[in-house]
């Protein structure tokens, strides 16, 4: 349940919002407003889902503080998602994770994991600070070893991740068979992969400020994309390794090095302007609680990246056993952490934007035409 | 020449940063006659304050005019609160753009007598009409009626000031209302609610304690745009008369007595349908339907002042005209202080809007063309106005 000062604050937001309606034009949450007249903690829970934060209708609203209305739909919104993710998250124990998940912790799940991995590489002799034969990563570290512990690790976020994306999609009233519409499913992921909400008809949004900017897109896209392709690159090397049974390390100009190289190029400017449009931001629109989960997903992103990067140019060098090792640490320390952080946005946002797809060519439940 | 004008002002606003809705549901569903501002008024405001920085003009807040120093007809300097801080401003030219006087509780007292405590303002407090008051004083020639203003019939229990458009209430059309004793007083379904809802206020404003209250059943219930305030609501008719404390007897009376004079008839509230009453006082003409089905809801209704009417009288130019026949030098106005509406009865929706846009850049141009040639002889002769009719 919504705490319920929360769920009061949610109602009153959207009675005032759902009595005025100018808004309805900048994003997918009015509209999905106006298809409803009562507010349930469902309806919110979504409508938080929808939102991305850009906070043009808080500058348009003649209702924000001062006024004795008080109404603030991005930092109420940022709250009830916030709060969304701890309801959601599989195993439900690990709910607090999302409000510990600040730098500190991440930092040291990537020191315990790449002292595992330390000792896990003295199984074929420590040889972490010699050049290694053509780069052959498998002298440093066991090949059963890597394997074995990203799968599972890979495996338990893909889990954690999909069991929360079925709650959230129950929550919010859909039927399975939504999922597997093409028509919608094209449609949102239109939405997705082009951010269009905060597109604004090529306006851009207005974050960090009040003036509208593009930035935030292009740092998102820069980000999402780099992510996508090194996920892309790791994918190929699998194929390569298993499936055509060519062992690394690949070319600088072989496709998983060639994915790897821009995705890894990506996910540093990404981050790092997301990072600093942060601080810019204006945190009156901001839920300052979630400052840290969403700084250690930045800073994570970065140190893989980095890291990633780092490893491919110095590969024939003596760092290349450490920074292996760290690297991997780096690496599955973000994918533990996946599903207990700022990432989940992605798929609860993903999600949401399906159901409003799927919501937007139903008939509309009130007719109000005068 | 406002119609002819506005032609060209939405190309213009969108130069400035105004975004305008598409074509989508609308507030008051006229979005095939209305261009809706994308986020409403205060994202228009924040455009062009934005606009205006952008051009390096230098925008001082928390500014209050106190008193303006005029000569002859001239203007020469303006009395001015920043922070609190009296500072006085000359300029050449002065072009005065600051409202009507809706938020002055003292100056509606004037005009409308111990009536205006009732009314609410749905806008900002801060339209006090300190300088449309004082221009007048100063033998400005004034124009419009203080009695008229653009008046809505508004949720009773909306904020004193600044309710703004979430306390309108679009269910009048679909019930009945009545006033503090009961009865009703006017046809609620002469037209369509978008066409009406300008003179409901009045209408309000005229029953005793200038309250009404809106009827209506379970049927009426999700068929207008959702308001902000819960209404009251109850399994009887008697009950609901309780609950917002009407004489009980009379409002039953009065539902009945509507209920039997309700004809038969095929309801359709997106035309002017055939559901009328017959042999009642006032007749309901459309949308006529029996209030039979619990639960039944009550609204009530204060008339909420939009805009006043009363302004200064300009000519094409914008130019400010005094009381004996000379035109003001330097002085220009824009806006709801020259004009909240030029039309004698009735509105238009967002004309108002139209009016300040229109003479607002009318006046702009013209202070700045006599800014810069102050010093230099004028022709004898009126010249012509410039682009005012382009």
């Amino acid at each position: 349940m919504l705490p319920n000062e929360l769920m009061h604050e949610g109602e009153h937001l959207m009675t005032v919002c759902n009595a005025c309606r100018y808004c309805e034009g900048y994003c997918a949450v009015w509209q999905a407003m106006e298809r409803r007249l009562v507010f349930k903690e469902s309806d919110l829970n979504y409508l938080a889902n929808l939102c991305h934060n850009c906070s043009e209708c808080y500058y348009a609203c003649q209702y924000a503080p001062p006024h004795e209305f008080d109404i603030n739909p991005p930092k109420t919104l940022a709250k009830i998602r916030a709060y969304t993710y701890e309801l959601y998250v599989w195993p439900q124990p690990l709910a607090k994770a999302f409000r510990k998940n600040g730098l500190l912790v991440s930092l040291l799940t990537v020191v315990v994991l790449i002292g595992f991995l330390v000792a896990a590489s003295a199984s074929v002799g420590s040889r972490l600070w010699q050049p290694v034969r053509g780069g052959d990563v498998y002298e440093i570290i066991p090949h059963e070893v890597m394997t074995l512990t990203f799968a599972a690790v890979g495996l338990f976020a893909a889990l954690a991740l999909l069991i929360g994306f079925l709650r959230f999609w129950r929550n919010v009233g859909e039927a399975y068979s939504g999922i597997a519409a093409p028509a919608a499913l094209a449609r949102a992921a239109k939405d997705v992969l082009r951010l269009e909400n905060l597109d604004n008809g090529g306006a851009g949004c207005t974050y960090p400020g009040a003036e509208s900017s593009q930035s935030l897109r292009w740092f998102h896209h820069l980000t999402f994309y780099g992510f996508l392709s090194c996920f892309v690159a790791t994918t190929l090397g699998a194929i390569y390794y298993y499936g055509l049974g060519w062992h690394g390390p690949y070319g600088y100009t072989s496709w998983p090095v060639l994915f790897g190289t821009l995705g890894g190029i990506g996910l540093v400017i990404g981050p790092i302007g997301l990072f600093v449009l942060k601080q810019r931001s204006n945190r009156e629109i901001e839920d300052e609680s979630q400052y840290g989960m969403d700084v250690s997903f930045i800073v994570l992103l970065l140190l893989t990246s980095i890291s990633g990067l780092l490893l491919l140019f110095l590969r024939d060098s003596a760092a290349m056993g450490t920074l292996l090792l760290v690297h991997l640490g780096i690496v599955m320390a973000l994918f533990l952490t996946l599903p207990y952080g700022k990432f989940v946005h992605g798929i609860y946002r993903s999600a949401a934007l399906l159901k409003w797809s799927l919501e937007r060519s139903r008939p509309p439940e009130h007719n109000l035409e005068v | 020449m406002t119609i002819r004008a506005s032609a060209t002002c939405t190309e213009w606003m969108k130069r400035q940063g105004v975004r305008f809705q598409h074509a989508m549901g609308g507030t008051l569903h006229l979005g095939r006659t209305n261009a809706f501002f994308l986020g409403g008024g205060k994202a228009m405001m924040n455009a062009y304050f934005a606009a205006a920085e952008r051009s390096g003009i230098r925008i001082v807040y928390n500014a209050e005019v106190v008193d303006l120093d005029v000569v002859d007809g001239s203007f020469q300097s303006a009395s001015v609160l920043v922070e609190g801080k009296p500072v006085q401003i000359g300029a050449k030219v002065l072009v005065a753009a600051s409202g009507g006087f809706e938020s002055n509780l003292e100056w509606l007292k004037e005009a409308w007598g111990p009536a205006a405590d009732n009314f609410l303002i749905r806008g900002t407090p801060y339209n006090k009409g300190k300088v449309l008051k004082r221009l007048i004083e100063l033998g400005v020639e004034s124009i419009g009626d203080p009695t008229q203003g653009h008046c809505v019939a508004i949720d009773a229990r909306a904020p004193k000031f600044d309710g703004g458009i979430v306390t309108r209430l679009d269910c009048v059309s679909l019930g009945i209302v009545v006033n503090k004793n009961g009865e009703r007083f006017y046809d609620e379904g002469e037209d369509f609610w978008p066409k009406r809802y300008a003179i409901w206020g009045r209408l309000v404003a005229q029953q005793p304690e200038q309250i009404g209250h809106c009827i209506i059943d379970a049927k009426a219930m999700g068929k207008f745009m959702p308001s902000v305030f819960p209404p009251a609501k109850a399994q009887t008719i008697r009950e609901l008369a309780t609950l917002v404390n009407l004489p009980v007897e009379n409002v039953v009376a009065t539902v009945k007595a509507y209920n039997d004079a309700v004809q038969p008839g095929s309801f359709n509230h997106a035309i002017m349908d055939d559901c009328r009453t017959s042999g009642l006082k006032p007749e309901k003409t459309h949308w006529a339907l029996k209030i039979d089905q619990p639960p039944f809801y009550a609204y009530s209704l204060r008339p909420g002042i939009t805009f006043t009417y009363l302004g200064v009288k300009v000519n094409e130019r914008a130019e400010v005209q005094l009381s004996n026949g000379q035109r003001a030098r330097n002085i220009f106005a824009a806006g709801e202080i020259m004009a909240g509406s030029i039309l004698g009865k009735g509105y238009v929706a967002g004309f108002g809007v139209t009016i300040g846009t229109v003479f607002g850049r009318i006046a702009g141009r013209e202070a700045a063309l006599q800014a810069l040639n102050q010093g230099e002889t004028r022709n004898g002769k009126e010249e012509a106005p410039r682009h005012a009719a382009k």
